[in-house]
């Protein structure tokens, strides 16, 4: 009974991080493939480290594999969004599909400060077509 | 098929196709952000992998070298976007 259920919690988990890896070859821009990896990836790695929990059984290990857990779930966050920020200031072209981009022109590009109204500052990265 | 198989014949290369499939992007990638976040993503497969492994091999002392690994991805890539935007400052 406890070898099926860390059998599927595995396979749960090593499906999220393949779906991960395969959006990183296919999405056409880099903030989408930032947003990928920040949400999927960390419930993948989440999922087979409470596999591994279940199958030792101990406190030790439990405690270990939460820690984990707990510091990939605090920092995968705050990496991604301080690499998108890093990406968006120095004008990484954006994908010609995107919508809507409220960020246009709102940082200043001296100070880096992000102003509430509407500014146009010159950071504000163009759109290609062109696949990557 | 016992536990030990199962993680052996499918999770294992499952993992090592994703690890290919970063590692494609890791070289193609226009730009320096994309290389950045598949070094990221290489480093957060390779935690999965040594759980596989420690679950294999049942030895459990290998769940600190994870700890390590997940120290080291988080620093490097705030070490990247810091310097990343500085560079664009001056």
């Amino acid at each position: 009974m406890r070898e099926i259920i860390i059998m599927i919690l595995a396979t749960i988990g090593v499906m999220f991080i393949f779906s991960t890896s395969l959006a990183m070859l296919r999405k056409p821009d880099v903030y989408l493939r930032i947003s990928v990896t920040s949400k999927a990836s960390t419930l993948g790695v989440g999922l087979i480290l409470f596999a591994t929990a279940i199958f030792f059984n101990e406190y030790s290990v439990t405690t270990r594999a939460i820690a984990v857990i707990l510091f990939v779930f605090l920092t995968v966050p705050i990496g991604s969004h301080m690499l998108a920020r890093a990406a968006y200031f120095t004008k990484t072209p954006i994908w010609k599909g995107t919508e809507i981009d409220e960020l246009q022109g709102q940082y200043d590009p001296e100070t880096h400060e992000l102003y509430s109204e509407k500014n146009n500052t010159s950071i504000k990265p163009e759109k290609t077509d062109k696949p990557s | 098929m016992s536990l030990q198989e199962y993680f052996h014949f499918i999770i294992i290369p499952l993992l090592g196709i994703s690890v290919i499939l970063v590692f494609i992007r890791f070289v193609k990638g226009p730009s320096l952000a994309d290389r950045v976040i598949a070094l990221d993503m290489l480093i957060l497969i390779s935690i999965c992998i040594i759980a596989v492994y420690s679950i294999t091999f049942n030895q459990s002392t290998f769940l600190d070298i994870a700890m390590l690994f997940a120290l080291i991805a988080f620093l490097s890539t705030t070490a990247y976007a810091f310097y990343l935007e500085k560079r664009e400052r001056k």
